[in-house]
């Protein structure tokens, strides 16, 4: 019942609101993952970037599509907690819990387990519109490690953060120009896998248009 | 002219009968109480001018034609990737499908649509120009002036149309961006808000406003003036760039369009400016003398509208203002050409032909 809801939400609703706000204008749409488990690894700059990375997937894969989100941020109040969880879909990460040696990607492993489709922001946090990419970490190497067939499929997302930025309360619409890279896989070694993502997100970002934001 | 549409309605009478199971329908609907929906189409395509739908129907038709050819080069040329040509073919069909809807179900609608436009084309504007964290607000403004813009299209107060975007909004939009305080590179910024209204709300809000002429004295109503002048123009387009493949020489401006050539634009203004000798009468008020100036006129509009944007996306650094009409790019390399005719169409009309303004 609640995921029905989700999947009419996510339609009808963020559908929508995200094309009218961002445009959506994406090029190699044909290399997002269908069916999971797979990853998705964007670049952070908006709390815009969630909505319309869920709003790209065709409505058969969409049910799938689940954003990790950290849930120091959207699990501490109970509603946008319940709202966050089960309409928007989260896979939550303890950011705050990382220090303590706790298992803080459990839940992704469990949701690519179970066939899901994980978008991450390897960046950790939205970063400023400029669309400077920040250091990457590594939780997105750890869980392609852990299911070494699940493609990394990069996405490079432009002025989200002209949409809505950090700090903002009210979004303006802003074409944004979405572009996804063709697929990664592991190959067994961390830091290369690492570069190998900084790399095709860089690509993809040079062939955005240019944005003149300042 | 009321001829041409009963042989329409005749012909798809007969064309009934001829069809048992369609009869078969359209009795059974008949014993519901209601009618049959060919009836209802017939009946609603009775009160709509002629000349329009000829008009659309040969759109159609050209529309088909190049469908087949392209159709035709795919099974015949398996070597070469027409992709992109089938992708534009395609896109014009949704295109005139969604205008062809709009004017046949009035103003009301073609209104809506080309606040949309308005919406998506400023968008992708602003979205590409330089803009600053400040200016959100501004962008906010400037799109809340497209829903007031087009409420006095809807409420059809000429006067204030007239003034509203390149006198108040003009004015305005500089005053905002001076009460919140940001003067790097102030002048520039509002320049590039107030070139932004002008052509994405103003001149095509001008496309919408004909909708608002009586329908009386219009040899195929307002819709027919719409209708009209968005032919015009994209054949203008088309009839450009087929004469420079053809016989494109001698560059125009290489600086800013090196693929536009004197013999293109040369061709799409004779060919653009008989078409609108010959078919103008049968869709607009104009003859004679004004006939002649829209003629002369218009193909060059379009020819001008469509190197300033060029030159606009050359200072940017794109081909194309977005990916939303696959085949085309966005909806600004569509309309570039409109952002000049529209304005200029209506005044020529409204100073030769048109009562109302």
């Amino acid at each position: 019942m609640i995921r029905w809801l989700r999947w009419l939400l996510l339609l009808l609703i963020v559908r929508p609101i995200a094309r009218f706000m961002t445009g959506a204008d994406v090029t190699g749409r044909e290399h997002l993952p269908l069916k999971g488990p797979a990853i998705v690894a964007a670049n952070h700059n908006s709390h815009m970037d969630t909505l319309l990375l869920l709003s790209i997937f065709p409505s058969r894969a969409v049910m799938r599509v689940r954003p990790a989100a950290a849930a120091d941020y959207f699990l501490k109040d109970p509603v946008i907690g319940w709202f966050s969880r089960n309409m928007i879909g989260i896979v939550p990460v303890a950011r705050d819990r990382v220090a303590s040696g706790e298992d803080v990607l459990a839940p992704a492993r469990e949701a690519l387990a179970a066939g899901d489709i994980i978008v991450v922001f390897p960046e950790g946090t939205r970063g400023d519109a400029t669309d400077e990419m920040a250091r990457l970490k590594s939780g997105v190497a750890r869980l392609a490690e852990a299911f070494p067939d699940a493609p990394v499929t990069p996405v490079w997302i432009q002025g989200a953060g002209r949409v809505l930025p950090k700090g903002e309360v009210i979004p303006v619409p802003m074409n944004c120009a979405v572009l996804v890279g063709e697929p990664l896989h592991w190959h067994g070694r961390r830091t290369e896998f690492m570069d190998g993502l900084r790399d095709a997100l860089l690509r993809l970002k040079e062939q955005a248009p240019p944005l003149r934001w300042s | 002219m009321w001829t041409g549409l009963d042989f329409v309605r005749r012909s798809i009478l007969r064309s009934l009968d001829r069809n048992a199971a369609l009869g078969n329908l359209r009795s059974t609907a008949r014993l519901n109480g209601g009618d049959g929906v060919l009836d209802i189409i017939t009946r609603f395509l009775s009160t709509q001018p002629p000349a329009l739908l000829w008009g659309l129907a040969g759109v159609g038709g050209v529309l088909a034609l190049g469908a087949v050819i392209a159709g035709l080069l795919t099974v015949t040329r398996p070597g070469k990737d027409f992709t992109e040509l089938r992708q534009r073919i395609f896109s014009w069909v949704i295109m005139i499908g969604l205008l062809a809807a709009a004017l046949l179900a009035g103003w009301q609608a073609t209104v809506l649509l080309f606040m949309v436009v308005s919406f998506i084309a400023l968008r992708e504007f602003l979205s590409l120009a330089p803009t600053r964290r400040e200016d959100r607000l501004i962008i906010l403004a400037a799109y809340l002036s497209i829903p007031v813009n087009y409420a006095f299209v809807a409420l059809d107060i000429y006067g204030i149309y007239l003034v509203l975007i390149p006198v108040y909004a003009f004015l305005i939009t500089p005053w905002l961006m001076a009460v919140i305080g940001q003067t790097r590179g102030y002048l520039s910024s509002v320049a590039m808000f107030h070139w932004g209204l002008m052509t994405c709300i103003y001149n095509i809000g001008y496309v919408a406003f004909l909708m608002r002429t009586s329908d009386a004295d219009l040899p195929a109503g307002a819709a027919g003036l719409v209708f009209f002048l968005l032919v015009a123009t994209e054949f203008n387009d088309v009839a450009q760039y087929v004469w420079g493949k053809l016989l494109g020489r001698h560059k125009i401006i290489p600086r800013v369009s090196p693929n536009k050539t004197w013999e293109g634009f040369i061709g799409g203004w004779i060919t653009t400016a008989a078409l609108i000798w010959f078919a103008g009468p049968l869709f607009t008020p104009l003859e004679g003398p004004g006939l002649a100036i829209v003629a002369a006129v218009l193909p060059v509009a379009g020819f001008a509208g469509d190197v300033t944007m060029s030159a606009i996306k050359r200072d940017i650094g794109v081909k194309d203002t977005s990916h939303l009409i696959p085949g085309h790019g966005g909806i600004l390399d569509r309309i570039d050409s409109l952002t000049f005719t529209a304005p200029i169409y209506f005044h020529l009309l409204a100073f030769f032909a048109l009562e109302t303004f």
